[in-house]
C-alpha cells in the first residue's frame, strides 16, 4: 500500500464554541468543500469511513451529498484513537479495489453540546463500575492519574507540560482559523491556571470545539490528474496492545508504553523513512502529556525522554521536531484530531500557516492512550 | 493470614454519587465486598490473577476462576486531585482525590480508589497534601445508597495519617 493513494482534497467549516448548524450540515459542508478542493464530483464518491459516536452516518451524509453507489464503507471506534484510521480504513478499500474515490470525515459539536462524561451513569457497567463511583469520570482524571505516574518515573515537570501547550498555542497565533488565533498564552498564565484533574491544569487539556472537516483520497494514479499537489499517504497503521485496557490502562505490567508504542511499530515496518526523516509532526494532543508519550512511541526518543525531548523549544518552528503547527486540539479546535491530518496535508502542499520549509514527511498520529492509529505522509 | 478490615455500620446515603454497576464478571467482586473481604479473580489452573475481572485466563485459558482474599494492603500507584467541572454531586466535594492503588500482593493488580480520613468519611477527607505516590495504605469498606441500591465498596486509608 506504500504511496498507493494519496489525500488530493481537504476541507473545514469554521471552529467556533458554538455553531447554528447540525453536525450533520457541518460534515456535508466540509465534505462538499474537500471534493471542491480535489476537482472531484460528489457523484463519484464510492468510499466512506468515519468514526464511531457519529450522528452522521453513512446513509444520511451519502444522499445528502449526492454520492454514487457507495462500494465501502467504514467506521472505527475509540473517538480520537480513530482518526488516522478513517484514512486507513480508505488506503486499504482503494488499493485493493474496493473503492475509487473515498472520503473521510469528523463532525461535533462538542463546544456547545453535550460533554460525553456528563452522561457517565450509562457507561457504568464494564469498566466503569471500577472507576466512575470513585469520581473517576472524566478523560482528564484518567489521563491525569497516568500523567502523574509518568512524572514520578521520569522526572517530568509542568515545564515539560507547558512546553507542548505553548508550542501548539504559538502555532495558532499564526493560524486564522484557528480558535486561538490572536490569544497568547503566557507561562504565568500556565502556571497560575485553575486546576481541572491536578496534575493537569486548563492549558493541559484541549478545547472545546463545534466543526467538522473531511479529505478525499484516490488512487496515485488517479491523484496527478488532480486539482491539487498529492500527498501520498506512505504508511499507515493501527495499534491496539496486548492488555491494554483504553484510558484506564491500569492493569498491565506496563501502563505507560501505550498503544502509539504498537501502531509504531508497524507503522515504521511498512514505510523507508524512520523518525529521523520526518521533518514536521501533528500529534495528537487532547492533553499535553500525551505529546511525551507519543515522542517516546513513535521512536523520537528512547523510553522516559519525550519530556526533555520538548527543551529548547524542539517542538517550535525551526525546533528539532515542529509539532501541531496549525495549533492541534490544544490550540486550533478539538474534532477527534481530524484536523492534524489537513494540517499534515497543507505542510506538504506548502501552504501551513507555519510552514516548515521544504517539508516532504509528516507525521500524523490519532489518540495515544486508547487503540490507536497513525499515518505517515509524503509529498 | 489476612489482615482486618474495617466496614462502616451505617450505610452512607450515595447523594447523587455514581454506584457501581457490576457486570456478570465483576459481580463477586462486590458480593464478597459486602461481606467486608476484598478479593479478587485468579485463574484455578494456572494461578494467575487478573483484574478486572473476565471470562477466562489471558495466560492460560482456563475458564475455571476462583476469588482470592487479598490482604487488603497497597501502595499509592498514581493518584489525581478532581476539580469541577465535575458532575454535580462530585462537584460538591471538590477537590477531592482519586488514586490507584497496587496491592501488596501482586502490583500489577492495581485498584482505583479514594483516600479517606475514615471508612465512611466523604471525599476529599484527606488532605491532598498528604499524599504521595509510593504511600503505604490498607482497605477498609464502606456501605453506600439505600435498599436495592446498596453497594459496599473498598476505600483506602493511609497507613500513616
Amino acid at each position: 500500500m506504500k504511496d498507493a493513494t494519496a489525500i488530493v482534497g481537504i476541507g473545514q467549516t469554521p471552529f467556533a464554541k458554538r455553531l447554528d448548524e447540525s453536525e450533520k450540515s457541518l460534515a456535508c459542508r466540509a465534505i462538499l468543500g474537500a471534493l471542491e478542493d480535489a476537482g472531484i464530483a460528489p457523484s463519484e464518491v464510492d468510499g466512506l469511513a468515519s468514526y464511531t459516536m457519529e450522528e452522521t452516518d453513512e446513509v444520511e451524509v451519502a444522499k445528502a451529498i449526492g454520492a454514487g453507489d457507495v462500494t465501502f464503507f467504514s467506521q472505527v471506534g475509540y473517538g480520537g484513537g480513530g482518526s488516522c484510521a478513517t484514512v486507513a480504513h480508505l488506503v486499504g478499500a482503494i488499493a485493493t479495489g474496493q473503492a475509487t474515490v473515498g472520503v473521510a470525515w469528523r463532525s461535533r459539536k462538542r463546544g456547545s453540546g453535550t460533554r460525553p462524561w456528563g452522561n457517565a451513569a450509562a457507561q457504568l457497567p464494564t469498566p466503569a463500575q471500577w472507576t466512575r463511583p470513585f469520581g473517576l469520570l472524566r478523560p482528564a482524571d484518567e489521563i491525569g492519574m497516568l500523567a502523574r505516574r509518568y512524572m514520578h518515573e521520569y522526572g517530568a515537570t509542568r515545564d515539560h507540560l507547558f512546553n507542548v501547550a505553548l508550542a501548539c498555542r504559538n502555532r495558532a497565533n499564526q493560524n486564522p482559523a484557528a480558535m486561538m488565533y490572536e490569544r497568547p498564552l503566557t507561562r504565568e498564565m500556565y502556571m497560575t491556571a485553575r486546576w481541572i484533574s491536578e496534575p493537569l491544569c486548563l492549558f493541559d487539556n484541549c478545547l472545546e470545539t463545534d466543526g467538522a472537516l473531511a479529505c478525499v483520497l484516490v488512487s496515485a494514479d488517479r491523484a496527478r490528474d488532480c486539482r491539487r499537489r498529492p500527498v501520498y499517504v506512505h504508511a499507515a497503521a493501527q495499534g491496539l496492545p496486548a492488555q491494554h485496557h483504553g484510558m484506564v490502562n491500569y492493569w498491565n505490567d506496563d501502563p505507560l508504553r501505550g498503544p502509539a508504542w504498537t501502531a509504531a511499530q508497524q507503522l515504521w515496518k511498512h514505510a523507508d523513512l524512520g523518525p529521523a526523516d520526518v521533518d514536521v509532526a501533528q500529534i495528537y494532543d487532547a492533553f499535553t502529556v500525551l505529546v511525551p508519550l507519543s515522542l517516546e512511541g513513535y521512536g523520537f526518543c528512547g523510553r522516559g525522554e519525550g519530556a526533555a525531548f520538548t527543551e529548547g523549544g524542539a517542538l517550535e518552528s525551526g525546533g528539532r521536531l515542529p509539532l501541531n503547527t496549525a495549533g492541534g486540539g490544544l490550540s486550533e479546535a478539538y474534532v477527534h484530531g481530524f484536523n492534524l491530518i489537513t494540517e499534515g496535508v497543507r505542510q506538504l502542499r506548502g501552504t501551513s500557516t507555519a510552514q516548515v520549509p521544504d517539508a516532504s514527511t509528516c507525521l500524523v498520529t490519532a489518540g495515544e492512550c486508547v487503540p490507536t492509529s497513525a499515518l505517515l505522509l509524503r509529498s | 493470614m489476612t489482615a482486618t478490615v474495617t466496614a462502616s455500620v451505617t450505610p452512607v446515603p450515595a447523594d447523587g454519587m455514581l454506584l457501581p454497576v457490576p457486570d456478570d464478571d465483576g459481580a463477586p467482586f462486590w458480593a464478597y465486598a459486602a461481606k467486608g473481604e476484598l478479593r479478587v479473580q485468579a485463574c484455578r489452573d494456572c494461578g494467575a490473577r487478573r483484574f478486572p475481572p473476565r471470562p477466562c485466563c489471558p495466560r492460560c485459558r482456563s475458564f475455571e476462576d476462583e476469588w482470592q482474599r487479598v490482604s487488603g494492603r497497597g501502595r499509592v500507584w498514581s493518584y489525581v486531585v478532581a476539580h469541577p467541572p465535575l458532575l454535580p454531586s462530585y462537584a460538591a466535594l471538590a477537590p477531592y482525590d482519586v488514586a490507584v492503588v497496587e496491592l501488596v500482593e501482586d502490583p500489577a493488580i492495581r485498584l482505583v480508589g479514594n483516600l479517606v480520613a475514615a471508612p465512611d468519611a466523604p471525599l476529599g477527607s484527606v488532605d491532598a497534601a498528604r499524599l504521595r505516590i509510593g504511600a503505604p495504605v490498607r482497605a477498609v469498606f464502606c456501605t453506600l445508597g439505600e435498599g436495592d441500591e446498596r453497594v459496599t465498596v473498598p476505600r483506602w486509608m493511609l497507613e500513616r495519617p
